[in-house]
């Protein structure tokens, strides 16, 4: 299998139904309800002059913007329903069409396990070429968020480098959330219209998209605003993502929490088209309930996993693509939480179809980078991705002619029907099927299984190397903004 | 007959409830109750009972939280009594706590408030986005034993360094103590930038604040 191969979900057999028609309609009128009378708070003084501008009630002292549902409504009429996210090799570009679901690295960690020492320790720029030419290689992860922070890189142009080192080691899309002030976003901008091959080439295959946190509840950073519009008025598509959590950031209600969130996510989306009428925008969260008793954000738990299949019916009924974020756990290291929590996430969100899903490789609330956590998120996307095709009812598929040959008693192993259709059947890499004895000798599990498959990618995969010249660019603009 | 008031008073701040903290303030206030002994009898029995309580995972943060606004409110209440008999509650030292310059992460900073006060901590929580000088000023301000910085981001945790090294320069440590916290913060990095101490969560930040001034055994 070349490399070039990218694992998606698409045309989906099962179905699920977690809010009905009238429950989506109330979130949505309770939203319209929220950003007109309790109002939400943009500390930005572009973004709020974009809202006086059309007509919105504007607090400029406390940065608090008031819109009847009729402008939220028309505004979010703009947004392009369908698009694709570019990558720096055409052949890899995402279709954003409500019929793909596309995995990618997690991102901005903190901490990465060594792959060779299996200690922990702070993340530096290596690590993000070395994820990165990982991801390269691997057919599940379609695209990358910028997965750890590249702290041995001088704070201004920190997003800049990981960047610059995510595209130099592979050709699939990169999506960054480390990029909330003006001067990055400018310079981010620039980087990847050299790369497109110019500002209209930019527009038809991005090869960067940008996620912005909101900030919960019911607000948003001045930065990540202003970096927004930036990256919105260049044709990059461009997310606001809610993490308003029940009980701290959101209501302790489940629905409160979703409308809180909706109300942060399409105030933001509106802003973006108000500014930039039909810019590529995206619907992103990531809600979760916080621990009752410490206040603590990890993601994982039933109300992540309803959270997780509910969003993407409020993205659906605006019609603009979603960025969710499943395989969040509070796991500490690979185990049977990281196992639980990432297997019922990635599948609640998968079977409604969100397009993107945010991602693979962590632990302890999105904070510790694991080799061998992401080969195995791998594997239960891959599991999933089987699981999602259902199962086909035809002729051949009922094999009555098989069935015949065999009759009562015998086997099957012995049918042509067998070897025509035996490599649909799943294939784990990790899951142990072994004897028993043979476990007892060796002692080892999916961890190392896994953990050794990354280090042979390391070993053995050389990206596409990235045209020299861009790279001397890249330096230049980065050098540029460090200057500043 | 005042017995029963105290009780009521625990009562109250078990129950999260501002108003009736307040009224029974007031009430302590016409009954002639001395100030000090309505809080050290009466409202912080409560407090100490929420507090056990969430200690041993049987309350959960919302009572933490109510309970510690009703001590408020009722301190408040009381608060121009002691003044008028020139006597003052003893706590267990000012904090100032606040998210440094550029980052808004709120929740936990707010957490590791909350647990100080319940702890007896005299807190003035300055928000998120703090600069530098807000921060050093707010503390030679209300004179304070311990400045708390919050950063969740490897962009920000230098500011706590900031802030230390200028508080060096103007010569005011180790008068005030300085901890930090936060998703990116290690212990290595607390020894690096000259921190008085780090904890990685709000229990540990109580533990941590005690030991600064010197009160580890309360
Ligand atoms: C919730 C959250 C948010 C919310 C915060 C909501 C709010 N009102 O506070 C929102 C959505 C706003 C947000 C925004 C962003 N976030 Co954020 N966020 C988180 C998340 C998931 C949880 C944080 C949290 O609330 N935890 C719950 C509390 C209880 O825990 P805590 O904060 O760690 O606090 C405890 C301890 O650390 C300690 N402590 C904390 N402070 C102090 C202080 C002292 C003195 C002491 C002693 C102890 C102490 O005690 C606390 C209580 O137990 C973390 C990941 C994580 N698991 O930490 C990312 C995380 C911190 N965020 C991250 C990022 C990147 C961002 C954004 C830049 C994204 C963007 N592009 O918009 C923006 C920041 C913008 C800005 N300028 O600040 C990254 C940072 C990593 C990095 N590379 O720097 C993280 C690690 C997630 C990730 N991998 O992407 N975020």
């Amino acid at each position: 299998m070349s490399h070039k191969t990218i694992k998606t979900i698409s045309d989906p057999k099962l179905k699920l139904e977690v809010l009905t028609k009238e429950e989506v309609q109330k979130i949505h009128e309770a939203t319209l309800h929220i950003i007109e009378n309790v109002g939400v708070r943009f500390p930005s003084k572009r973004a709020l002059e974009v809202w006086q501008a059309n007509g919105a009630q504007v607090d400029f002292e406390k940065k608090i913007v008031r819109a009847k549902p009729q402008l939220i409504e028309d505004a979010l009429k703009k947004c392009p329903p369908k698009y694709d996210l570019g990558a720096r090799d055409p052949q890899q570009n995402l279709p954003l069409d409500g019929n793909h679901v596309c995995l990618g690295t997690d991102g901005c960690g903190v901490e990465i396990i060594d792959i060779d020492t299996r200690k922990k320790r702070t993340s530096v720029l290596q690590d993000v070429r070395d994820i990165a030419r990982v991801a390269d290689a691997t057919p599940e992860v379609a695209f990358h968020w910028v997965p750890l922070s590249a702290q041995d890189t001088p704070v201004e142009a920190r997003g800049l480098h990981e960047l610059q080192a995510v595209w130099e080691n592979s050709t699939k899309h990169v999506q960054t959330e480390s990029i909330y002030n003006v001067h990055e976003a400018k310079a981010a901008v620039e980087m990847a219209g050299i790369l497109a091959g110019g500002k209209e080439e930019l527009r038809k295959r991005p090869v960067l998209s940008l996620m912005q946190c909101t900030a919960p509840p019911l607000g948003h950073d001045g930065g990540s605003l202003d970096a927004a519009l930036i990256a919105a008025e260049a044709g990059i598509p461009t997310g606001f993502m809610t993490m308003s959590a029940c009980l701290t950031t959101g209501p302790a209600t489940m629905a409160g929490t979703l409308a809180v969130g909706n109300a942060e996510v399409i105030a933001a989306t509106a802003l973006l088209q108000l500014a930039y009428p039909g810019a590529p925008v995206f619907y992103a969260a990531a809600q979760t309930a916080s621990d009752p008793r410490l206040g603590v954000y990890t993601g994982g738990g039933p109300e992540d996993f309803l959270f997780g299949a509910a969003t993407n019916v409020l993205a659906d009924f605006y019609n603009i693509p979603l960025s969710m974020g499943s395989f969040a756990t509070g796991a500490k290291e690979p185990n049977w939480q990281a196992g639980l929590e990432g297997s019922l996430s990635t599948f609640m969100a998968s079977v409604v179809m969100s397009d993107m899903l945010l991602g693979v490789g962590f632990l302890h609330g999105s904070r510790i980078w694991s080799y061998a956590e992401m080969m195995m998120d791998c594997e239960i996307f891959s599991i999933i991705h089987k699981m999602m095709q259902g199962i086909v009812v035809n002729e051949e598929t009922l094999a009555l002619d098989a069935i015949a040959a065999v009759g009562p008693g015998g086997h099957y192993l012995a049918q042509k029907h067998s070897r025509n259709h035996m490599r649909e059947i799943f294939l784990p890499k990790f899951l142990d099927r072994r004897p028993y004895t043979q476990w007892e000798e060796k002692g080892d599990d999916a961890r190392d299984w896994a953990l050794e498959k990354a280090r042979k990618i390391l070993k053995e995969h050389q990206p596409d190397p990235l045209d020299e010249k861009i790279g001397s660019e890249f330096e230049r603009i980065i050098k540029s903004v460090e200057k500043q | 007959m005042s017995d029963e008031l105290f009780k009521q008073m625990a009562q109250s701040i078990i129950d999260g409830d501002s108003d009736l903290s307040t009224e029974l303030a007031q009430k302590s206030i016409e009954m002639n109750i001395p100030p000090l002994d309505a809080i050290t009898k009466g409202f912080v029995i409560g407090v100490n009972y929420i507090g056990d309580q969430f200690g041993a995972g049987e309350a959960f943060l919302p009572e933490l939280v109510m309970a510690g606004e009703a001590m408020k409110a009722a301190v408040a209440t009381l608060e121009p009594e002691l003044l008028k008999l020139g006597e003052a509650r003893e706590t267990m030292g000012r904090v100032v706590l606040a998210t440094v310059e550029g980052d808004i992460h709120e929740i936990g900073k707010t957490l590791v408030g909350t647990m100080l006060s319940a702890s007896g901590f005299e807190v003035t929580d300055l928000g998120v986005d703090q600069p530098a000088d807000k921060i050093i000023g707010k503390a030679l301000e209300i004179n304070a034993s311990i400045i708390g910085m919050s950063a969740l981001l490897t962009t920000t945790m230098v500011r706590q360094r900031e802030v230390i090294e200028e508080m060096d320069k103007e010569g005011l440590r180790p008068k005030i103590k300085v901890m930090v916290g936060g998703a990116p913060i290690t212990r290595e990095w607390a020894t690096k930038i000259k921190a008085d101490g780090y904890s990685e969560d709000a229990v540990g930040a109580v533990k941590l604040a005690k030991e600064l001034v010197g009160k580890a055994d309360v």
